[in-house]
């Protein structure tokens, strides 16, 4: 029941902001109650869980019977701290969308709430087509997001992000009903696993350009600088998760053949999305494209994790995953507001703001060092995790993974230093405003997050998965 | 003496009330052109007509209910199933929502014939899915065929309108003769009419049959607009009244499709090697013409025409799997189907009567913050066509691959998926239009009133596409139930 409630909460807050005729500034207002209501269902749940145990709180509802589909909901672990991860952050997008004063405000709010609840629905999903409807039905929104709020070049950004994203789950949905029917089941947990590479593939595909993987890449980029950065913010943050869900849930318990066969390719192009995604973002022009490219080697971090093969690496790729989804969203958040201050977020037009700027200096020092993994910090213990366990898959993506580190340190200091640091920049004014308290609202709640995962990451780590309880002792510092 | 000597068959009432309906509307609504006064005939005839395709639907509801065990009527003429009785349903459903449609047309001439004519045309179809030989097949495409030829021209003052009677009736009768030819030669060749009786008759791999197969095949496909049969489409649902369009496209593919099926398992069982592959290469073909021809289109109906074409496909694949699964699948998918479509054209409809003018994908641009509720319906129609979740279509679409997968022909599956993923940039392509392209181009070239401004009050199309949109949903929703009626109405072909 609570798992129903957290996921059809935002989608009937956002039917009342559609439906019922809201003064302009109340959506804002409605939208944001709504959203930590969620958060506030999410922390109960998760204080009642437990973590030594399988699913829980599920909810079954007949609804295909026909095909052996029904509605099956319910939480795992892993699952529990990624639906956390995206109530969070979705709930301070919001913010972010209240403070920028989104016009239109009736459709956004309503969009962003349609787009929490189906996140969320995402990762509680227990069954192949529900999944599959959640999964598509994030589309929808985040395509309207981006092509009516984004940037200059949105429709492009959108069009780019629509075609990758469709030809995977297409392929994803062909999985779906072949894997479905030779099982006569599309129940997660009632079907068995199978060995068809075919089938197995165009899960994976769906996956990896979700994620996204190296060649699969492509939309990334315009996806992350066109859309509105509340939304590149939950884009990266969180609706890229949905794919180490899939891996998690599907793709490593039904196809155990399929990804042995698979597993040096993937892992290969991990490595090379790792090192290829460090070096760009250390090349890039602007705040965004950085954390764009930094996501794309995260997120290739986070995978080899998963095809480690180890405990040690799952544990470490979800700790990884939440990590990513709190840096990469507080990042955005502060690019946004970056570019909202100043009117661009090209480095060539920044610097120097650190001067009398005490407030955003801190947070973005802060974040900044949670995002090159200082040792320390919660981003350490995951990369360790992975690094840990793809170890035993060869020394090779471990020493990729140990390098992308100090590539990692090189780009967010580039970060730090050209827009704080150096000469002042034409775009800066010499007595601009700090932060104000409305934006320290927005952020500090997402780097107190990490500052807390940093003292126990064994609150998600070691409660991920039943049967690994110890694993992330010895990382912790 | 003499009467009481001849024998008349028995005549089920019942089963013939849908059809008897909508030709008493028919009728009445016709005499309505003559008889009611100027400034109450249009209200008088379309209320008549709609009133006409409630009563059939509530009949076919009755004979739905009292149908558990298919029964032969008229000499075997007919059969009265729920096959027969649910596609009636859809029929009628589809008729009254393209009633509401017209409405707000406000017609000035032929007022009466033109509801007569839709209410005509609708008991043409319902009659028409009752079939059970190849004579009464015949009769009953003809009849709303030709009640379709006429609605397509009576714009008379519209070029478009007259060139779309003129192709519709050439094409049209030309499907109509090589589906007759057919059928002469499948009688050529068993001796028989009934669909049952040539199933029976062991003749049934004689090339004359299967001549014979491939023209009723071919003058079907003809009638549901499948590649390479559809040549007519574009121009017809172009050229047609939006809302005999808007019927057109939902009703007569439920018509066709609902027949097509029935003759192909009763009739041809054993020649489902044959016919299988045929059907999939229709499909193949209705999925790739159909959508890359829809990329190109600049006219929102002729881009929905190709869509329709497509959907046609997606329809055959699950012919194709010519299995219990597959019927129920090709019965679900109609569902939604027909809602989406007589919604999209709905909405065609409203722009249509906004703008004074053809509705391209560009004149689109900004209606969705315009009038929220046209667009937000919009949006719905084309994410429910290109098979995004909340809609019918979604299953719809899982379905039919469901039931292809399971006859083990994965490839076409494949096939499906392609054509979805191609299909979903026209669809996406209105979306964009609606709500990412500014309201007014620099020209001013678009005539539309200024945003924020009441457009023109027509609350009887606002009905139609908010019942278009609660199907299109609520088929996503109660899917069960929907399945369980078509579980019980495929189970009578197997």
């Amino acid at each position: 029941m609570l798992t129903t409630i957290l996921i059809f909460l935002p989608i009937a807050a956002a039917l009342v902001i559609w439906t019922v005729p809201l003064p302009h500034g109340w959506s804002g207002g409605f939208a944001f109650i709504a959203a930590f209501a969620e958060i506030g269902l999410w922390i109960g749940g998760a204080a009642r869980f437990d973590y030594g145990g399988e699913l829980q709180y599920t909810a079954r509802q007949d609804w295909f019977s026909d095909l052996g589909v029904s509605y099956h909901v319910g939480f795992f672990g892993y699952s529990l701290w990624l639906a956390g991860l995206a109530v969070v952050v979705c709930a301070l997008a919001i913010a972010y969308g209240v403070w920028a004063d989104r016009e239109r405000s009736r459709a956004y709010f309503g969009l962003m709430l349609f787009l929490t609840g189906s996140i969320v629905g995402v990762f509680a999903s227990q069954d192949l087509l529900v999944f599959y409807a959640f999964f598509e039905a994030m589309l929808i929104p985040i395509y309207v997001l981006v092509g009516v709020w984004g940037g200059p070049r949105r429709v492009a950004a959108t069009v780019l992000f629509v075609i990758y994203t469709m030809a995977g789950s297409m392929l994803m949905l062909a999985s779906i009903v072949a894997f479905g029917i030779s099982q006569h089941t599309f129940d997660l947990v009632d079907s068995g696993t199978s060995g068809n590479n075919w089938i197995f593939l165009g899960f994976a595909i769906a996956f990896v350009v979700k994620a996204p993987l190296l060649p699969f890449h492509g939309w990334l980029r315009k996806a992350y600088t066109e859309a509105p950065p509340e939304v590149a913010a939950i884009l990266s943050g969180v609706v890229s998760k949905t794919a180490v869900y899939g891996f998690i849930r599907i793709a490593l318990p039904k196809f155990p053949g399929p990804v042995d066969h698979f597993r040096s390719t993937i892992l290969v192009l991990a490595a090379l999305g790792l090192a290829y995604g460090s070096i760009l973002a250390f090349r890039q022009p602007d705040i965004r494209s950085v954390i764009a490219y930094s996501s794309l080697g995260q997120m290739s971090l986070i995978v080899l994790g998963i095809f480690s093969a180890s405990s040690t690496g799952l544990d470490g790729a979800v700790l990884h995953s939440v990590n990513h989804g709190l840096v990469s969203a507080v990042m955005f958040l502060l690019a946004g507001m970056v570019e909202r201050d100043y009117g661009t977020g090209e480095f060539s037009r920044l610097g120097g703001a650190a001067k009398g700027r005490p407030l955003l200096a801190s947070v973005l020092m802060a974040a900044g060092m949670f995002t090159l993994a200082v040792p320390g910090s919660t981003n350490f213990a995951g990369e360790f995790l992975i690094l840990t366990g793809v170890f035993r898959q060869g020394w090779g993506y471990a020493a990729v993974g140990a390098a992308a580190m100090v590539l990692a340190a090189m780009y967010t200091l580039r970060v730090i230093s050209a827009v704080l640091h150096e000469r002042r920049g034409a775009s800066v004014p010499a007595d601009g405003p700090d932060l104000r308290f409305e934006q320290m609202v927005i952020v500090v709640p997402l780097v107190a997050c990490l500052v807390a995962l940093s003292v126990w990451p064994n609150a998600v780590s070691g409660h991920s998965f039943p049967t690994s309880g110890t694993t992330a002792t010895e990382a912790s510092p | 003496m003499i009467a009481a000597s001849i024998a008349t068959p028995h005549v089920d009432w019942l089963a013939l009330s849908p059809a008897l309906a909508l030709l008493g509307a028919s009728g009445v609504a016709l005499l309505g052109a003559v008889l009611v006064p100027g400034w109450f005939r249009h209200a008088f005839s379309a209320s008549i007509a709609g009133a006409g395709f409630v009563t059939a639907g509530v009949f076919a509801g009755v004979v739905y209910d009292r149908s558990a065990q298919p029964v032969a009527l008229i000499a075997d003429s007919m059969t009265r199933d729920r096959w027969g009785a649910l596609a009636q349903i859809i029929l009628a459903g589809a008729g009254a929502v393209a009633v509401l449609v017209a409405w707000g047309a406000k017609r000035r001439d032929h007022v009466g014939e033109y509801y007569a004519l839709l209410a005509a045309a609708g008991g043409g179809m319902v009659f028409f899915v009752q079939a059970a030989n190849l004579m009464t097949l015949f009769l009953g495409l003809e009849w709303f065929s030709i009640a379709l030829y006429i609605l397509c021209a009576l714009d008379t003052n519209r070029a478009r309108s007259l060139e779309a009677g003129l192709k519709y009736l050439i094409i049209g009768g030309f499907g109509s003769a090589i589906l007759l030819f057919g059928s002469a030669l499948v009688y050529g060749a068993t001796g028989q009419l009934g669909f049952h009786e040539i199933a029976a008759s062991g003749r049934t791999h004689e090339p004359l049959l299967v001549a014979g197969l491939a023209l009723i095949l071919a003058g079907m496909a003809f009638k549901a607009s499948v590649a390479p049969f559809h040549m007519w489409t574009p121009d017809v649902y172009q050229g047609a009244p939006t809302a005999v369009t808007a019927f057109m496209s939902a009703a007569t593919k439920v018509a066709a499709f609902a027949v097509l099926y029935r003759v192909l398992t009763t009739a041809f069982p054993a020649n489902r090697e044959l016919w299988t592959i045929a059907i999939a290469v229709l499909a193949c073909a209705s999925l790739a013409i159909g959508n890359l021809a829809a990329l190109v289109q600049k006219d929102v109906k002729r881009m929905l025409a190709y869509s329709s074409v497509s959907h046609a496909g997606f329809m055959l694949l699950a012919v194709a799997a010519d299995s219990a699964l597959g019927g129920r699948a090709l019965l679900y998918y109609l569902i939604p189907y027909a809602a989406m479509s007589l919604g999209a054209f709905a909405v065609v409809a409203a722009r249509e009567r906004e703008l004074q003018g053809d509705v391209t994908v560009e004149s689109l641009a900004g209606m969705g913050w315009e009038r929220p509720f046209y667009g937000a319906a919009m949006w719905i129609f084309m994410l429910g066509a290109a098979g995004f979740p909340l809609t019918g279509g979604m299953l719809g679409k899982f379905y039919v691959f469901s039931a292809a997968y399971d006859r083990g022909w994965w490839w076409l599956v494949v096939v499906g998926v392609v054509a979805t993923v191609v299909g979903l940039y026209y669809y996406l392509g209105v979306v964009r239009s609606m709500y990412m392209r500014p309201g007014r181009t620099s020209t001013g070239a678009l005539r539309i009133a200024p945003a924020g401004g009441s457009p023109p009050r027509d609350p009887a199309l606002a009905v139609a596409i908010g019942a278009s949109l609660v199907v299109t949903v609520g088929s996503f929703v109660f899917v069960s139930p929907l399945v369980r009626l078509a579980h019980d109405a495929a189970s009578t072909l197997f």
